[in-house]
């Protein structure tokens, strides 16, 4: 069925590997800044740690409950973002976004490397927000924002 | 197929073990969902088995008939028209008014006073008598098992008062602990607040016992039907609460319409909430005098049509019969929870020892979301969240759950197709 194998496309392996066994998880030794992502819709929180160090993130950890979407994302995402700089990862962030909300194009998998695996999440508008959690959190904790983000 | 509406007398349908009222039949049941137009429609491709009804219900035909047939024939605003198609609007909102009075066994319409729906039904209360009762210090009593919408307007009035709201504990079954109720039922107890049913675990609450607990010392009760009067009704008059609360999309009505019970002398001591037409008797710059009841509380025109459609919503539900309805519901639930036993990574979330109409559970370690949205892709319309129960989640130490929740035209296909979409979500996260 073809609403099945869209399935398949959500839920690929890596996404359920990451889900299930996130890397970069936990607290994060000599953090610099911190942030809470809120998913009002499910309840779910996550607590972003950055190390940044000459305005480049040295190291990033997350915390928190989510869904397997959401867990992924955010551990894909500390992996990816390690080197980068806030302008960076705020333009490979519009890129996700666009992938996460309209869906792969031309391009992505040079773009966007392993983030690639979330091509899937635009045919589930209301998974969009577990895709972005933590990217809403790590950009509010590079901000040094303190209030809390919500994907609301 | 016509059986007697709910009977007086009695405050609430039996328990389940005792109910007498035969389920439905397979027939029966046939002929429900096929008044139910969106039953028929497929969804993703596959037949829709709708397990979201404690959201909201779909609408029989007779309801969308109702509807159309008031704007077609009828539509003119209501109580002020010397014309005849406001005679007839008046008329048909009016007599709507008397079905929700004989639905709840109110002994007088005037005491029913149509609103958006149970939400702000408990908002009118906590604003208008709330606002009169409550002071600094004092005290409003609501549960662990509420709805954020019996919630947050209590809290809003604590907040602006100085007062303080308490919340009476669940055990880890999810029902309520009515002796630890009782210990909050302090002398400065000004108002409990208590839900008929947990929209999130299905506890049905031993209301007899808390009002006669509330009344005992003084204490006025608003009951929260939004779940409840779907599956057990209500006679507000052998209930004994003070106030009584439903919304109408969740009882086969359209969404934007509910209605407030509340004790006549309750009613006409509390203040008007809203201001604007319809709830004044006569207006100048200097004073304005207010309506009689309930029209004091239905500023602005209503709406008409949707009160059209929740009474003609009425007449569907005692054309069936509630207590019909509420044991198909059981039997349906009964099934589910024999299937649940056989997948072992389930947990039930709440073994309430009174339910209706909602089962909620977790599927191993696997994400409400997740699980939603598999069934989803299955044809499976299930709740996946924190039901707007949060603190009850926290409480459970949760941060949400996997829902289904039935209605007259829920069927054994329904339970199975449920059952058929967990395996495969148990598969992707094998």
């Amino acid at each position: 069925m073809n609403q099945l194998s869209d399935l398949g496309e959500l839920y690929q392996e890596v996404v359920l590997d990451h889900g299930k066994r996130p890397r970069n998880f936990g607290p994060l030794d000599g953090e610099t800044h911190r942030a809470d992502g809120l998913n009002p819709l499910c309840g779910d929180r996550i607590t972003l740690h950055a190390r940044v160090d000459g305005g480049v993130v040295r190291d990033v950890r997350f915390e928190g409950s989510g869904c397997a979407i959401s867990r992924a994302s955010a551990s894909v995402m500390t992996g990816v973002v390690k080197g980068k700089t806030a302008p960076e990862i705020d333009a490979l962030f519009e890129r996700f976004h666009r992938l996460v909300t309209e869906g792969p194009r031309a391009g992505d998998e040079g773009a966007l490397g392993k983030l690639a695996v979330f091509g899937g999440v635009h045919d589930y508008p209301t998974r969009v927000k577990c895709a972005s959690l933590a990217w809403h959190a790590l950009r509010q904790a590079l901000k040094g924002g303190p209030a809390p983000v919500s994907t609301e | 197929m016509i059986r007697s509406p709910t009977a007086r007398g009695e405050g609430l349908r039996p328990s389940p073990s005792c109910a007498g009222a035969p389920s439905l039949l397979p027939s029966e049941i046939a002929n429900i969902r096929s008044e139910f137009p969106i039953l028929g429609r497929p969804v993703r491709g596959k037949p829709l088995a709708y397990l979201d009804s404690a959201a909201t219900t779909q609408k029989p035909r007779a309801v969308l008939d109702a509807i159309r047939r008031y704007y077609e024939e009828d539509n003119a605003n209501v109580h002020r028209g010397v014309h005849l198609l406001s005679e007839r609007a008046t008329r048909d909102y009016e007599e709507a008014r008397v079905k929700v009075a004989r639905f709840l066994g109110a002994a007088d319409p005037h005491e029913v006073i149509f609103l958006r729906g149970a939400t702000e039904a408990v908002n009118l209360v906590a604003q208008t008598f709330g606002r009169q009762r409550v002071g600094p210090g004092d005290e409003v009593l609501v549960t662990e098992l509420e709805h954020h919408s019996n919630i947050v307007p209590w809290q809003l009035l604590c907040r602006e008062k100085g007062a303080r709201l308490r919340a009476a504990p669940v055990t880890d079954a999810g029902d309520l602990d009515l002796d630890a109720l009782e210990r909050l039922l302090g002398p400065r107890t000004r108002i409990l607040a208590v839900t008929q049913v947990s929209n999130a675990l299905g506890t049905v609450t031993p209301l007899p016992e808390i009002i006669a607990r509330a009344r005992a010392r003084g204490v006025p009760v608003l009951v929260d039907g939004a779940q409840g009067a779907p599956h057990l009704g209500a006679d507000v008059r052998a209930l004994g609460a003070d106030f009584y609360a439903f919304s109408g999309h969740k009882i086969y009505g359209p969404t934007g319409i509910g209605a407030l019970w509340g004790r006549r002398p309750l009613l006409e001591e509390m203040p008007p909430w809203q201001g604007g037409g319809d709830m004044i008797a006569t207006v100048s710059f200097e004073e304005t005098t207010f309506n009689t009841l309930p029209y004091k509380f239905e500023a602005g025109t209503p709406d008409i049509a949707g009160a059209v459609g929740l009474g003609a919503a009425l007449d569907w539900v005692a054309r069936i019969g509630l207590p019909a309805i509420a044991a198909h519901e059981r039997a349906l639930i009964a099934e589910l929870l024999d299937g649940l036993r056989e997948l072992p990574e389930i947990r039930l979330v709440g073994t309430p020892r009174e339910r209706a109409g909602v089962v909620s559970f977790l599927l191993g370690d696997v994400h409400p979301h997740d699980a939603g949205t598999i069934l989803d892709r299955h044809g499976v319309a299930v709740r996946a969240g924190h039901h707007c129960a949060q603190p009850l989640m926290r409480r459970l130490g949760l941060a949400s759950t996997v829902r289904a929740s039935f209605a007259a035209y829920s069927n054994r296909a329904d339970v199975e197709a449920l059952l058929r979409g967990l395996r495969a979500v148990r598969e992707v996260f094998a």
